[in-house]
């Protein structure tokens, strides 16, 4: 069983010259078949966390570890990462331009496959994922990430979640940006992929809306650069009745105590 | 306000200049007491002449010859006689003749003066022009092509196509081997005629070729012109397009690859003088290793004349790695406010990191990552040529560049 750990994650980034601790010690342990939800205000680094897991260079660990079925993660380059099952969603997808969805799709699915796949079960896969998603077939034509709209641009980040299959699957803020409809098919999506049971995930949100859809088996609230609370999914619901302001306080006073 | 509404002879980078019309502007050339060196107040107002004496000899300060290295370009702009071949290769469809013409055919004549010393140095040397005839509304199925395999020397050369009213057509100029070459190419787009014209330079690393190449577009005719260089020592293509009447609609269209020393420069005019006109230039490139250079010129003028005017252009530069330099200036100069649209976008960078982390974030290692963001950048231009054999083909030139 597929299990990713994080202990004690710190990590700054760049500002100006100097470096600026984002993660103040994260633990979590993600295990296939669970879903977490990762609730926090703006600005308190879950994105982070999220970025740093996947590898992105502005990031740097400063302490603790990261372990996919207990292999280091942090010891890999980003393709590595997601050849060994990791997957982000990002909440803003990067245009390539000139390089075609379908063409990309099936460099990737080479590439995590470690073979490409059959030409004839391959557009089949990519068709029927699509038509799940309510994709139009000639998106596939289209570059990726060029001119999409914000519904297509997750749509589209959910299509490699179905068709890359990855062990552990970060979603960066998904719900962002979707109208209720678009909320709803990306949702159905994440949770087909759920159903298989083989797939642990990370849910990044701002906001409950999308546990509507995706019901968590934990939810966890972020603040200042960790974890500040953990529960169940009635924790959301807590969440919704009552804002984050409980926990904003929190991060203040720690930064007075970290000032000090 | 310290600046004037209307600033007039503005021609440096990225300069849009709005004159108004008639602005007076010094002549420059012999007898003016001017020299080419003094910067020009508009981009018409340059001189173009057959006769390489109407010219001051180069010095490389010179305005649109600054970018230049003139050492290395084999003495071209100091009348150094010929003595290389080429071997040309014609293929002609049907509907398609040549024919060789001394200069006194009007025809070679036609489609615009030389524009500057070497262009018109060539212009003399030649004393046979090479014109290529597409038949009135001969709606041609295959491409006409002209192979021409330099076998070094010095040569030059002087090509016309005419591409006569409502034809349709899809003209191919193709450069390798070797040598100094200096060019005229001419393309005469008849009225309601639809061209797509696309030159290749895929010389051999040595290889020094100048060529400028005119367009002349006719009422409501279509022309797509294509450059693609690769090859070569030191090239400079110096694209000219003219209208003669309203309708026109001209696409230029270049992807560019400079290696390790390799010097490209390509210098687009388009000339708007008549109404209802329309131009896109669109141009790529990419650079690799120690003192590559690629140079983009894109000079557009609007004359006051020309209203209802649309233009667009755009040149982006990929810099793969340290030490390679490309220079990028996009001009454009108004004298009517009745137009459709003008604008110009330039930009050079290196590759995008987030480009790269999305797609190595979805497995793909960087080096076939970096490969993907390359040729997606030139599949780019490469589509819009329309033709797909063709598109294929260039496709598999960026792959050959991208293997180097």
């Amino acid at each position: 069983m597929a299990t990713l750990e994080i202990r004690d994650l710190h990590v700054s980034v760049d500002a100006e010259g100097e470096p600026k601790e984002i993660l103040k010690g994260v633990d979590l342990t993600v295990r296939q078949g669970e879903t977490h939800a990762i609730m926090g205000p703006n600005g308190s680094g879950k994105s982070t966390l999220a970025y740093s897991i996947a590898g992105h260079p502005k990031y740097t660990v400063t302490g603790g570890q990261v372990l996919l079925d207990g292999q280091d993660v942090l010891s890999m380059t980003v393709d590595e990462r997601a050849r060994a099952g990791l997957f982000l969603a990002m909440q803003y997808p990067v245009e390539v331009p000139g390089v075609s969805v379908a063409n990309f799709l099936r460099t990737s699915a080479t590439a995590i496959r470690g073979e490409a796949p059959k030409l004839r079960t391959w557009v089949k896969e990519v068709n029927s994922a699509m038509a799940q998603l309510q994709m139009d077939p000639a998106f596939s034509e289209r570059s990726v990430n060029e001119g999409f709209s914000g519904g297509e641009k997750k749509r589209h980040e959910i299509l490699q979640l179905e068709l890359l299959k990855p062990k552990i699957a970060l979603l960066d803020e998904t719900d962002s940006g979707l109208d209720v409809d678009a909320l709803r098919v990306v949702s159905e999506g994440v949770n087909r992929v759920r159903e298989s049971g083989e797939v642990g995930t990370l849910l990044i949100t701002h906001y409950t809306r999308i546990l509507k859809y995706i019901k968590p088996d934990f939810v966890h609230v972020f603040a200042a650069g960790r974890i500040v609370e953990s529960g169940g999914a009635e924790l959301a619901q807590v969440l919704e009745d009552e804002g984050y302001e409980k926990y904003t306080g929190v991060q203040a006073e720690d930064d007075i105590k970290a000032g000090a | 306000m310290s600046q004037p509404e209307q600033s007039k002879g503005a021609t440096t980078a990225a300069a849009v200049s709005v004159a108004g019309p008639g602005a007076g502007a010094p002549l420059a050339g012999p007898g003016t007491g001017r020299t080419h060196s003094e910067v020009l107040a508009s981009r018409g107002e340059r001189p173009t002449s057959y006769d390489p004496a109407d010219f001051a000899a180069l010095t490389g300060r010179e305005e649109d010859w600054r970018f230049t290295p003139l050492k290395r370009i084999g003495k071209l702009h100091q009348g150094v006689p010929a003595d290389g071949t080429d071997k040309v290769e014609l293929s002609l469809p049907e509907g398609v003749t040549a024919e060789q013409v001394g200069h006194d055919d009007p025809r070679t004549a036609k489609a615009g003066a030389p524009i500057d010393l070497v262009a018109a140095l060539a212009y003399a040397a030649v004393e046979q022009a090479t014109v290529i005839t597409v038949a009135k509304e001969s709606v041609l199925t295959e491409p006409v092509r002209v192979d021409v395999h330099g076998e070094g020397g010095t040569a030059y050369a002087h090509l016309v196509f005419d591409v006569k009213p409502f034809a349709e057509a899809v003209i191919v100029l193709a450069h390798t081997g070797t040598g100094v070459r200096a060019a005229n190419v001419d393309l005469i787009v008849g009225d309601g005629a639809k061209v797509t014209f696309v030159s290749v330079q895929d010389w051999e690393r040595d290889a020094v070729h100048l060529a400028q190449q005119n367009t002349l577009v006719g009422r409501d005719a279509t022309v797509k012109s294509v450059n693609v260089t690769f090859g070569g020592d030191l090239v400079r293509i110096t694209p000219n397009v003219r209208y003669t009447a309203p309708g026109g609609d001209a696409e230029l269209l270049g992807l560019y690859f400079a290696d390790d020393g390799q010097h490209l420069e390509h210098r687009l005019f388009a000339d708007h003088s008549v109404p209802n006109c329309r131009s896109r230039a669109t141009y790529k490139g990419a650079l690799q290793g120690d003192a590559a250079h690629t140079v983009w010129v894109g000079d557009v003028l609007i004359r006051a004349a020309a209203e209802g005017t649309d233009t667009y252009e755009l040149n982006r530069n990929l810099l793969l790695t340290d030490g390679a330099r490309a220079d990028s200036v996009p001009n454009l100069e108004i004298e009517t406010g009745e137009i459709v649209g003008a604008g110009h976008a330039s930009a050079t960078g290196r590759f995008d990191d987030e480009q790269l982390f999305y797609l190595q974030a979805r497995g793909i290692p960087e080096d076939e990552a970096r490969r993907l963001v390359v040729r997606g950048f030139f599949a780019d231009v490469v589509r819009r040529i329309g033709v797909p054999d063709l598109e294929q083909a260039l496709m598999t030139k960026v792959e050959q560049e991208l293997a180097r």
